[in-house]
């Protein structure tokens, strides 16, 4: 009995295998139009209907496993490009930071043409540093007395006058803005020639004031004050500022037409986002 | 006790054909993890640890044939493989008789490893001019993982289907005699 069985499974299997291969030879050995390929073709024509009919029912399940697929190539998807905005973000403030510095130093390069700065051999910095508090009136830089840096020059920026050098190291000096309470700087009203100093308002630190003056000069909002550069053909009191430096703009006067009058200056520089400067090293040798 | 062989016949033709028609019809467009599950060779591996060597050496060989003339391959080939798997899954349950419920993961997981590297190696033989890849490697290592975790629920739903047509194993019958005292668990109740 046993051995029968196994004989017949031995047979059977036998006759799968023996099955298979022929139809494999015959498969490979018959032309397109044969007899397998013709009931290949009959049983496409049945099965395709169905087939079809199989996967609109289907469609749902299909759907529903490719959402599930489809959310989880969108999450590693996100990753990639995650990285990629924050490679481009990168790339967006670097250029950015250029874009900014190329429109200083343009605006630099017209302030040293314009005012013929080049006798001065200015030398460009970077500040490296601000002062934190309310009070703001100092910056460092990163050039010091190797680059020709000394005591009490000018510094400047593309818009304008920003403060004189009060401290120098060998690499680095701190510059004291034009806002801090001590400063004193000659300046004369451009358009017509009214001499007057230029120094901070108590209590208002960014608050510019040209006082000095007599009752007899005009003053008005709108007018832009300049320095003075040094007055005296003797040379006795050099100023440290180049003359025709932009100082501020005027935005009012206070008691106009008398001895007293003041007017007030709102500065050129942004003195709050400075970034790039220039020192300039040599004394003015120019006078009016 | 009777053996109903129409029935099972019948129960495995529907399953033969319903599996053939999923597979070409949904699974093969439904892609988990960069790869698609592959029921057939599961289904048979299970009929084969269901119903015996001899009738699921002939279930892979039908299906084989189906799927081969369905899907316009050369005819044969699937054939080939399937037998080889469902007769080796029955031949396997009729030698250790595995009692484990890992047995379907395990065997689904060899059954699909078989009938991807099988198939791949006739096509190689037959002249398909493909580079064995690493790619064709990572693919079929992801369908034999995929497979492995849908081993469990095919068998137990193929199981379900098949139960009552399935002629009664002896052994089976000698264990639960073993466990029961000679009685069927109702008689005892």
């Amino acid at each position: 009995m046993y051995d029968k069985t196994v004989r017949r499974r031995r047979a059977v299997l036998g006759l799968l295998v023996a099955s298979s291969l022929i139809l494999l030879t015959a498969y490979f050995g018959e032309s397109a139009g044969g007899g397998l390929h013709a009931i290949q073709r009959g049983v496409l024509d049945v099965v395709s209907p169905v087939q079809e009919g199989a996967s609109r029912v289907l469609k749902p399940v299909r759907d529903l496993f490719g959402w599930a697929g489809d959310t989880l190539d969108a999450k590693a998807e996100l990753k990639g490009a995650r990285r990629e905005r924050d490679a481009l973000r990168q790339q967006l403030v670097q250029t950015q930071a250029k874009l900014r510095e190329s429109a200083q130093l343009k605006d630099q390069e017209l302030l040293n043409q314009v005012h013929d700065l080049s006798d001065n051999a200015p030398v460009r910095a970077r500040v490296i540093g601000k002062d934190p508090n309310l009070w703001f009136d100092q910056v460092t830089i990163d050039q010091g007395t190797t680059a020709g840096v000394r005591r009490n020059q000018a510094v400047v920026n593309g818009q304008g006058l920003v403060g004189r050098v009060t401290f120098v190291t060998a690499s680095t000096a701190i510059v004291t803005l034009i806002t801090n309470h001590t400063t004193k700087i000659g300046g004369t009203v451009s358009e017509s020639g009214v001499e007057g100093l230029v120094g901070v308002e108590q209590g208002h630190p960014t608050d510019l004031v040209l006082d000095s003056l007599s009752g007899k000069d005009q003053l008005s909002a709108g007018q832009i004050v300049v320095t003075s550069g040094t007055t005296s053909n003797v040379g006795l009191y050099p100023s440290p500022y180049p003359r025709d430096i932009p100082i501020g703009r005027v935005t009012s006067v206070q008691d106009p037409g008398t001895d007293d009058q003041q007017a007030h200056l709102t500065p050129f520089a942004d003195l709050r986002r400075l970034d790039l400067v220039e020192v300039l090293t040599k004394p003015d040798v120019r006078s009016r | 006790m009777r053996v109903a062989v129409p029935q099972l016949v019948l129960r495995l033709a529907f399953l033969g054909i319903v599996t053939v028609l999923v597979q070409v019809s949904a699974i093969t467009q439904i892609e988990l993890f960069g790869t698609n599950a592959d029921l057939v060779p599961l289904v048979i591996a299970a009929v084969g640890l269901l119903a015996g060597s001899l009738s699921g050496a002939c279930f892979g060989f039908f299906v084989g044939l189906f799927l081969d003339l369905a899907l316009v391959q050369t005819v044969g080939l699937s054939s080939l493989v399937y037998v080889g798997i469902g007769y080796g899954a029955g031949r396997f349950r009729e030698l250790r008789d595995p009692q484990s419920a890992l047995v379907p993961l395990a065997v689904g997981a060899a059954a699909t490893a078989l009938a991807t590297v099988g198939y791949s190696l006739m096509q190689f033989l037959l002249g398909v001019d493909a580079p064995v890849s690493f790619l064709l490697a990572r693919d079929i290592l992801a369908t034999i993982l995929l497979n492995a975790v849908l081993a469990t629920p095919i068998y137990a739903g193929v199981r379900r289907m098949l139960l009552s047509a399935l002629p009664e194993d002896p052994r089976r019958r000698r264990r639960r005699a073993y466990t029961t005292g000679g009685l069927s668990p109702l008689s005892r109740a």
